[in-house]
Order: structure tokens, then C-alpha cells, then sequence
């Protein structure tokens, strides 16, 4: 190895003892091997049930969990939602999938008609489904309404339907899968560098374009500008993103 | 016989003649399809046949270990004098339990014997509450819940739900029924309180194989009363010697336990006590997994009554279960299929690689068929970190090589091939290793039958259906 990287960037998981239950630790380990190859260092801090959050964030990540366990960080993440909203706000890179990502919209409204706050980040509420309408569960691909970004693959497993508030920009548009309702072709959101997404895989090591999205805006983040990230994208996972898209292609739910 | 009406034997003719027929045209082992044939055309099959079994029935459930259990138990019934009846192919779904017993029963739906006979049957988790009230068993086993498939199953916590709320269904079984609980899984000891009958804990008393730290995949963290558990050992993913800090509820003393354990590359030693006897065990299976299979088994025989001495024997004699730790020699090499197919089966074999001596070569194959589960996200909630450190001569195969190669390069896994295609990957495996060395093969459920099918026909083993009809003729 060469010197210590002269770059690096902080990367603040939410709950990982929690929200852990869909591989999302995944998107960790990408991240780092990522920044490992530009050369790029990564600190990671781990923010558990009642601790503090850091002074600062350059990359949040957030998982999916149990129904039970969301219910049970839901309102340690509340406490922590005006300082989340004042990073998103400043252009805080973000990731939070599926659980996470309905945490972080505006309410989700359970079957009994109660509505549990989020952390308003996303423009976004999330409502259960009526009684014995199944789970959203299937591969995905979806182009991405991000420039840059591509095509986007991953697999989706998820109960509640979200729906897209006037504020909210869609992640990008299901070709195969059911996206955020299996109703509009919505994948996601984007608030500002705040990505919310229903896509495990994990879904950041076969969408490589997507982690460089995140470590691009966390440099920028913390030093204003992203630099000269060259380094050639990762072989495998070019090819683990193909066997991905193909098998979505074969098998994913086909949207008109 | 009594029960066995005209619908049903006619049912059974043509359910025997499906199976046959699949068999005949090369389509795998037809052993679920005799089961969907009898069952659709007389539900009341089932529960006629397993009415007749004397010596009642035992069920064995839970995410890992099942096959394992299962032959194990059946091993200590025929020792005993016990004809065990078993779905022995892993067909645990209804029809491949129905299918078990069409293949049993004559064309009049008599069981040969029936007097003499245990019903063995390892039944998937999510099918076991919809059969507690066919099957009607004297025992039930319960081993573990892990995160598994969760595209097919769903949470965990919704698996341990549909156990409770069956077993208070059926209440009425209570007098009848008793469980057989790992007291190490939370999850599966909190089973003691939805039942009012007999229950049989086992569990590992040996602090020196606990894990130093935990596992990534923990799936019972927080106890019904909101605390988190504490963990005084932790064996594998949430299982351990836990407590609660919250309610005081804590892991139950077991009647049936091992101590000193000791993991080689092949086998596992222990000492075995059940009840307050005790005898040491060499088990012909590596892993600490193995062991817990083995201790359910254990507790199951006891509350069954069968003698202690029949258990012992077939710890020690009966040998690996179908794909689970088998051996084939080809080409001068040792090649051992370890079946993993969730986050802390994986795990655990991850484990047993570490044990190894010398360079291994790994064959790893990872398919996602609906048996696999079709989301191959799971990967990234196993430990391939754990093998960073050992010389390791890594070849990936299987639908999703190309997924499985990206998680191992993650983990620094370099691997040597990747290759989708079963047979080459094979080939590759075999040219990396010397003569007289060995091949461990992990694969997932589909990948396991894919690779044996090679290796039996390789080595001129026997394929899979073979096993079943051996139960069928006993």
C-alpha cells in the first residue's frame, strides 16, 4: 500500500444491529472497498438505539428492518430528525433503504389506520396494504431518473406501498419489479444527495455507479469538491449488475 | 383398514403411478408429485395413514438441521427396533410428506406393519402449523429460527408467530404432545410458554466454543418484554446462553445437553447427558451445528422413549444425511458437499472451513431457484471476512457465480474462477488440487442436488430418489 490517503470521508450507519435484517450491511462493505480502490479513506462510525448522533456526516446509511424493531427505533429517530433534515439540507449524501427509507418519509399509516411520523426527510408517505394484498416481493430493474446513474438492479421484498409526495423526485422508473406501489412505476426517492430506495442485492455493490454517486457527493461534502475520482469501475461488479439486470429481464414483474 | 376409504385408495393407485411415471421420464425423483396426485384427490389421506403408525409420529421443524435431525432420529428408531417411516429426501413441504406415506401405503391404504412403526417427519417451518392437527405427533422438535429466505417466508418473527398461535389452537394436544425445544434459541424456548404440556429442552453447556465475538446475522435480539438479551456465550447467530435483562426470563436448564466439545475437520466429540446418563459421543459430522443436530435428535429419542443406547449408537454410526457432509472420492480427491443455504448455515460452514489444515480448495455455488430462495441478498449477512486469513484456492460456480464472486471479492476472496457452468467449475476445482487432497463444495439447495447429480455420476453413486424408495421398501 501506498501513504495514508491524503482524502477521506465519514460514514455514520444507522441502527446496524437493528435495521440489518435484508444484507443491507452490504452497501457498507461496498462503500469502503470502493473508497479503498480511489484511494479514499473511510471512517465508519455506527450510530446504535440512544446514541448520540456524531457532529458530522460526509454518507448516511440506513437499512430495512423487522417490523417489530422498526417500531422500536422509530421514535430514536424521530429524536434525531431535525438534525438528519439539517444534514440532507446540506447536502448530505444519504442512503436509506426499504425500512429505512419509509422512516424517513413523511408518516406511514398502518392497517388500523394509525400514522406512525417519519422523519419528513422524504416528501413520501408510506400506507400498509389492505388486508390480503400481497407483498411487493420480486427482482427489479428500473432506469434511473438520476443522471449518471444508469440502469438499476436489486431485488425488492416489501409489505407497505409509498407514494410520492409533490416535493418528492422518483429514484428512477421500474422496468421489471413493483417499485414503490406496483401501481405508478415509481422506484424511490431523491431529496437533494438523499437517496431512498425498496432495493436490497445489496444494492450498492452490483450498482456501482450509484456508490460512486454517494462517495462523489460525500468528498464534496466535506471538501467542496469530489476531486478526480479515476479508477475504473469494478469488474465484478459490472458483471454481477448484467446477471442481475438479465435475470429481472427473465423473471421480474414486466411493467408496460 | 379402518379409515382408509374407496376415495383414498383409489387416490393412492393413482398418486403411486405419478411418482412412477416421473421417475420413468427422468424427471428428477417425482417424489413430491405422488403427494400432489393422492392429496388433491383425498385430503383425508394423510391423517388415515398417519393414524395407523403405533408408534406415533415425531416432527422435526426449524430453519437448519432439519434432514440431519431427521435421519438421525430414524437411525435411532431402526436401531431400536423401531420401523421408522420418514420422508428421508428432504421433501418436507405437504405433498412431499404425503407423498412419503402414498409410497408407504398398499393400494388398500394399509401400512405394512403399521403397529411397529414411528412416523419420522422433517416438515418446513412455515408448513408445520397446517399439519400439527393431521399428523396429530406424540413429539415435536423444534431446532432453531434464522433469517431464511425471506422473499419465501417472510420475517422471522411471523415464522415463531404461526408456531404459537397452532400450538394454542390445538390445545386439545396438549395432554398428547410433547416439545422438544433448543433452549439456546430465545425464540424457540419461548415456545415452553404457549404449551401446557411435557417439554424437553436441549442445548450446549460448553463456553469454550462460543463464538468471541458475534455473528453479523443475530435474529432474536430484543425479548417480548421490549429488552435487549444478554448473552453470557453465543454459539451461532442468536443462539446461546441469553437472558433478559427486562422480564428475568432465561434460557432453561436442559435436560439434554453436550459438554466438552471438541471440533475436528471430520468429526465432533462431546459428552452426551441426557436425563442424568451420559456417554461420549464421536460424531461422524464436523461442525458445531452438527452437534445441536445431533442433541435434538437426542432429545427427540427421549421423548419418545426410545433407550439411551440406541441414541448413542446412531450418533456414532449413522453418517452424513443425504448432501449434508457427504464424501465422494474422484479422481484421488476427497470432495465434500456442505449444504448452506441462509446467513448462519453459511456461517457455520464458513466456521468448519476455518478448522481445516493446509490449503483448501473451495467450490462455492450459489443458484436462486424458489428452493434456493430467488433473492441472493442473504450472501452479503454471511461472514466470508472469517476466511481472509487462510490459504484458499477459491472457485465459484452455480446461476449466480457472478453475484457470490462480487461478495467474495468484497471480503478480499480473490476468486481463481468463476464460472457458471457446474461441470468446469468442477474441473477447475479438481485440477487445483492435488491427489489425495480434498474439495469442499458449499452450495445452496438447488446447487447441492446439481453438484451430487455430477458427482454421482461421476463416481457411479446413487441418485437422490433412490434414498426414499430404500425407505419405501424397508
Amino acid at each position: 500500500m501506498t501513504a495514508a490517503p491524503e482524502r477521506a470521508i465519514r460514514v455514520v450507519v444507522l441502527y446496524p444491529e437493528v435495521m440489518d435484517v435484508y444484507a443491507d450491511r452490504g452497501n457498507l462493505l461496498a462503500v469502503q472497498a470502493r473508497c479503498r480502490a480511489l484511494g479514499v479513506g473511510c471512517e465508519v462510525i455506527e450510530v446504535g438505539l440512544g446514541d448520540a448522533l456524531p457532529e458530522a456526516a460526509d454518507l448516511v446509511l440506513i437499512g430495512g428492518g423487522q417490523d417489530r424493531e422498526q417500531r422500536r427505533i422509530a421514535p430514536d429517530l424521530a429524536a434525531k430528525g431535525e438534525a438528519l433534515r439539517a444534514w440532507a439540507d446540506a447536502d448530505t449524501p444519504m442512503l436509506a433503504v426499504c425500512g429505512g427509507f419509509q422512516l424517513f418519509g413523511t408518516f406511514y399509516r398502518t392497517g388500523a389506520g394509525e400514522e406512525l411520523p417519519g422523519v419528513g426527510l422524504f416528501d413520501v408517505i408510506t400506507v400498509a396494504p389492505p388486508p390480503g394484498a400481497p407483498r411487493c416481493i420480486g427482482d427489479v430493474l428500473a432506469d434511473a431518473a438520476v443522471e449518471g446513474l444508469g440502469e438499476l438492479v436489486g431485488f425488492e421484498n416489501h409489505g407497505g406501498r409509498t407514494y410520492l409526495g409533490p416535493a418528492a423526485q422518483p429514484l428512477a422508473r421500474v422496468r421489471h419489479g413493483f417499485g414503490n406501489n406496483g401501481d405508478d412505476h415509481t422506484e424511490g426517492a431523491v431529496y437533494r444527495e438523499a437517496i431512498g430506495t425498496y432495493l436490497h442485492g445489496s444494492v450498492l455493490p452490483k450498482n456501482p455507479a450509484l456508490t460512486d454517486r454517494l462517495i462523489r457527493a460525500a468528498l464534496r461534502h466535506r471538501y467542496g469538491d469530489a476531486g478526480d475520482l479515476a479508477a475504473p469501475a469494478d469488474a465484478y461488479a459490472l458483471r454481477a449488475h448484467a446477471a442481475a439486470a438479465e435475470v429481472a429481464r427473465r423473471r421480474g414483474r414486466a411493467n408496460g | 383398514m379402518a379409515g382408509v376409504g374407496i376415495r383414498e385408495r383409489g387416490a393412492l393407485l393413482l398418486g403411486r403411478g405419478a411418482g412412477e411415471a416421473a421417475r420413468r421420464l427422468g424427471r428428477g425423483g417425482g417424489t413430491a408429485l405422488p403427494g400432489l396426485v393422492a392429496g388433491t384427490l383425498a385430503p383425508g389421506l394423510l391423517e388415515a395413514c398417519a393414524r395407523q403408525l403405533g408408534r406415533g409420529v415425531i416432527t422435526v421443524t426449524g430453519t437448519n438441521g432439519k434432514t440431519t435431525t431427521s435421519h438421525l432420529l430414524a437411525a435411532a428408531a431402526r436401531i431400536a427396533g423401531w420401523d421408522p417411516l420418514a420422508n428421508r429426501s428432504g421433501s418436507n413441504l405437504e405433498r412431499g410428506v404425503v407423498s412419503s406415506f402414498v409410497a408407504e401405503a398398499g393400494t388398500t391404504g394399509a401400512i405394512p406393519r403399521a403397529g411397529g412403526r414411528l412416523g419420522v417427519v422433517e416438515l418446513d417451518e412455515a408448513v408445520w402449523p397446517r399439519l400439527l392437527p393431521r399428523l396429530r405427533p406424540r413429539v415435536a422438535v423444534f431446532l432453531n429460527l434464522f433469517r431464511d429466505q425471506l422473499d419465501r417466508y417472510g420475517e422471522v418473527d411471523s415464522i415463531a408467530e404461526g408456531w404459537r398461535r397452532a400450538l394454542a389452537a390445538h390445545a386439545s394436544l396438549d395432554a398428547s404432545l410433547a416439545l422438544v425445544l433448543n433452549v439456546d434459541d430465545p425464540s424457540v424456548a419461548a415456545l415452553t410458554e404457549a404449551h401446557r404440556g411435557e417439554v424437553i429442552g436441549f442445548g450446549v453447556e460448553d463456553p469454550d466454543v462460543a463464538l468471541a465475538a458475534a455473528e453479523h446475522a443475530s435474529d432474536a435480539r430484543f425479548c417480548g418484554c421490549g429488552a435487549t438479551y444478554r448473552y453470557d456465550a453465543v454459539y451461532m447467530g442468536h443462539v446461546g446462553a441469553w437472558r433478559c435483562p427486562g422480564c428475568g426470563r432465561t434460557r432453561p436448564r436442559p435436560l439434554v445437553a453436550a459438554r466438552h466439545i471438541r471440533l475436528d475437520a471430520d468429526t465432533t466429540r462431546f459428552e452426551l447427558s441426557v436425563a442424568g446418563a451420559t456417554a461420549e459421543v464421536t460424531l461422524p459430522l464436523a461442525g458445531l451445528y452438527s452437534v445441536y443436530n445431533a442433541l435434538a435428535a437426542a432429545a427427540g429419542a427421549h421423548a419418545l422413549g426410545l433407550p439411551f443406547d440406541a441414541t448413542v449408537h446412531a450418533l456414532a454410526e449413522s453418517g452424513p444425511a443425504f448432501g449434508r457432509q457427504e464424501r465422494f472420492n474422484l479422481d484421488d480427491r476427497t470432495v465434500r458437499l456442505l449444504l448452506a443455504k441462509n446467513p448462519t448455515g453459511l456461517n457455520e460452514v464458513i466456521r468448519t472451513l476455518r478448522a481445516l489444515p493446509g490449503e483448501v480448495t473451495l467450490l462455492a455455488l450459489l443458484n436462486d431457484g424458489i428452493q434456493d430462495g430467488q433473492d441472493v441478498s442473504w450472501i452479503y449477512d454471511a461472514d466470508f471476512e472469517q476466511l481472509t486469513d487462510r490459504p484458499l484456492h477459491l472457485v465459484v460456480s452455480g446461476d449466480r457465480a457472478d453475484d457470490l464472486a462480487l461478495r467474495c471479492a468484497l471480503a478480499g476472496l480473490a476468486p481463481r474462477t468463476v464460472d457458471a457452468d457446474l461441470a468446469r467449475a468442477l474441473d477447475a476445482a479438481l485440477a487445483a488440487t492435488p491427489a489425495g487432497g480434498r474439495i469442499e463444495v458449499v452450495a445452496t439447495y438447488t446447487a447441492m442436488l446439481a453438484i451430487r447429480a455430477l458427482l454421482a455420476a461421476r463416481t457411479g453413486a446413487r441418485p437422490y430418489w433412490d434414498d426414499a424408495d430404500e425407505a419405501a421398501r424397508s
